[in-house]
């Protein structure tokens, strides 16, 4: 004992990894990345062999990925590589209406130019995003990808948690982490319950292609049945998000191109020219599904694993990535302190500087969702006085846009732009 | 270590297992501590960083270092040392504490050797460290000076102390004692004596006495609204911590 050993690391070497992360979609492989960054040894676990999940072909699916999102890119050295190939949103514009009349008469507009970060945020195509994070994870030193596996068991122990895999083999680290979408097995596995609402609506979504630039405006439609939000990417093309109640949504879904092209069209308007679909044609219901907390021992949970909201407004991945940030640096200022990063005291510090966030954002969507799907008139005029009233206040403008950047609220240092 | 384990009773080891469940409990009996805790290391690794030339944002910066930890309980302090690669003494006065926090290490996958000893014992067999950790522990000694400077005959030269203790005054009466025993219950009563309390200047020229040099003080101070401790560069009228140096060879 009074000769302890001459070289030693600081992480216990009969674990397989300080952090198992369960998901390898978007948020598995950047937490990853933000934990490898702080001197972490993470392992990256998923169902899905890692060729499925990069499609080489345009599939019509794309993210708003805010300003304080693409920080936390950039300081994971990932966006270098991804800016090219990506959109930004210079100009927001809100509108009501009703489809087959035009906009109402106030509207809502929102210009980067009015805050001094820049654009409020990027759009970037799936195709390009999935595969750029799982090249990153397969080529880091810190980070052991365990593609194709299942998880069937997790266990926590005094120190440690053990996960146990379809093949039998098990996997001991100190912390886990669920990164595996609103489904959570590694949620469910550790109790926790979730409580949430379905919306009675699904969202269609789709790329298509217009004869007219669009100038990097994204737009959104607030129509009685859901809202639809067209949002720009590189070329004459936009990606939507058309929200419609569910019978309705699975009647046009059924429908052939050139069908569901003349459902959209008295929508979209002819603002852009005429339009044709670009890409694969995707379904998503929409419901509020959200953990009783964020932690349990050894345990913490991340993006939609934990609070799978509304997709209005684009928050869903921003959300995500905020959790990330936090958790990264959480962690990373735990692991310099000497800290357990498993610890009880450790987590809880996760839970309190998010859950309140994830809350606040899960009500404020589910309200606008509930406020704009709606023909009512009373309602109707209320809304339209209210965008008057934003259109007119510069500062609360300035809010909104603040907030669409994701520059609000207590940020973690990589959504600063500073180095965790 | 391992092999003196395996001669104990399993009773016992289920009885230290218990304790040290406790003593790692955030919200249990050693909750002020915990709540104190990463204020306290904020304060030790980047002293220690600065005195010693290390990054922190490196693995296992504390490589090399020998740090003992007086008072170290269940070790609170020891084990985010070993984890930061030092190699930790941890002694305790208290006998009871050497297996619980030894079976705590163990659980964390921790190399620490933890002691049943004083600090005057141990700086009589003259082992050298390149950091004492003394935190709150001078406020309950009889004789702090001779325990100062055995504290300082454990160092090397140019070996760096770090010492936190509790100011005396009306506010600390108010604070630590009515405060935390009394209205808050964080500790039993009578955990600390006011009269042996000793302040900010008082602690500086008994470190001076016992050949130490003071080289920065700071507060640690409670924030009830945020319901944390942070650091002060000026607000050391309760708790508050002490860098100081022994005199290096040259």
């Amino acid at each position: 004992m009074d000769n302890p050993p001459a070289t030693r690391i600081f992480t216990d070497m009969t674990l397989d990894s300080d952090i198992l992360i369960v998901g390898g979609g978007l948020n598995g492989p950047v937490l990853a990345l933000a934990c490898a960054q702080a001197g972490l040894r993470v392992t990256v676990i998923d169902a899905q062999p890692a060729d499925r999940f990069s499609s080489a072909d345009f599939d019509g699916r794309s993210y708003a990925l805010a300003l304080t999102s693409v920080r936390l890119l950039t300081g994971l050295g990932l966006w270098q590589g991804l800016a090219p190939q990506a959109q930004p949103m210079l100009d927001i514009k809100v509108t009501d209406g009703r489809a087959g009349e035009g906009p109402s008469p106030f509207f809502m507009h929102f210009d980067h130019a009015e805050i001094e970060e820049g654009p409020m945020g990027f759009m970037i195509e799936d195709r390009h995003l999935r595969p750029a994070l799982i090249h990153a994870v397969q080529t880091h030193p810190q980070i052991t990808c365990r593609f194709g596996e299942t998880v069937v068991a997790q266990d926590t122990a005094a120190g440690h948690t053990t996960l146990t895999l379809g093949n039998q083999s098990q996997l001991k680290a100190r912390l886990l982490v669920g990164c595996d979408g609103r489904g959570s097995g590694t949620a469910a596995r550790a109790g926790l319950r979730r409580s949430g609402w379905d919306y009675g609506q699904t969202a269609l979504v789709c790329a298509i292609g217009h004869e007219k630039p669009h100038n990097g405006v994204a737009h959104q439609f607030f129509m009685p049945p859901g809202p639809l939000a067209i949002l720009p990417l590189p070329g004459n093309r936009c990606s939507i998000v058309w929200s419609e109640s569910t019978a309705t949504a699975a009647a046009i879904n059924a429908l052939p191109d050139a069908q569901y092209l003349d459902a959209l069209r008295p929508r979209f308007g002819d603002f852009l020219g005429d339009i044709t679909l670009q890409g694969r044609r995707f379904t998503y219901p929409l419901s509020l599904s959200m953990t009783q907390a964020l932690i349990a021992p050894r345990l913490a949970l991340v993006g939609d694993a934990a609070h799978g909201m509304h997709p209005i407004a684009g928050q869903g991945l921003n959300a995500g990535l905020r959790d990330i940030a936090a958790l990264a640096q959480v962690i990373a200022d735990a692991t310099r302190r000497g800290e357990d990063i498993g610890a009880p005291d450790v987590l809880s510090r996760y839970q309190t500087w998010r859950r309140f966030d994830n809350a606040a954002l899960a009500l404020a969507t589910d309200t606008f969702n509930r406020l704009f799907s709606n023909d009512n008139s009373l309602l109707r005029a209320a809304r339209d006085i209210g965008m008057g009233l934003v259109a007119h206040l510069p500062p609360l403008r300035r809010g909104f846009i603040r907030e669409a950047a994701g520059l609000n609220g207590d940020l973690p240092r990589l959504m600063k732009g500073q180095p965790l | 270590m391992q092999a003196s384990q395996s001669t104990v009773d399993p009773a016992e080891i289920a009885k230290f297992e218990a304790m040290a469940a406790e003593w790692w409990d955030p919200t249990g009996k050693f909750k002020p501590l915990h709540m104190l805790n990463p204020c306290r290391l904020d304060y030790i690794t980047a002293q220690i960083a600065a005195e010693f030339d290390r990054d922190l944002r490196e693995p296992a910066p504390f490589q090399g270092l020998r740090i003992l930890d007086i008072g170290c309980g269940g070790g609170l302090l020891s084990e985010p040392m070993a984890r930061l690669g030092a190699d930790v003494v941890g002694a305790d006065a208290a006998a009871g504490n050497i297996p619980v926090a030894r079976i705590h290490a163990e659980q964390s996958g921790l190399t620490i050797d933890y002691r049943h000893t004083t600090a005057e014992a141990l700086a009589d067999s003259g082992e050298p460290f390149d950091v004492v950790l003394n935190m709150e522990v001078v406020e309950h000694v009889a004789a702090p000076l001779d325990y100062l400077t055995a504290c300082r005959r454990l160092l090397k030269p140019g070996g760096l102390h770090l010492c936190s203790t509790i100011n005396r005054n009306p506010k600390s009466f108010l604070v630590a004692i009515i405060g935390a025993e009394h209205v808050m219950r964080w500790l039993p009563k009578g955990t600390h004596e006011w009269a042996k309390f000793i302040t900010p200047s008082e602690l500086e020229t008994l470190l001076e006495q016992a050949g130490l040099d003071v080289v920065d003080k700071k507060g640690f101070v409670f924030n009830p609204v945020a319901w944390s401790w942070r650091l002060s560069d000026r607000d050391l009228s309760v708790n508050y911590v002490t860098a100081s140096l022994a005199p290096s060879a040259t």
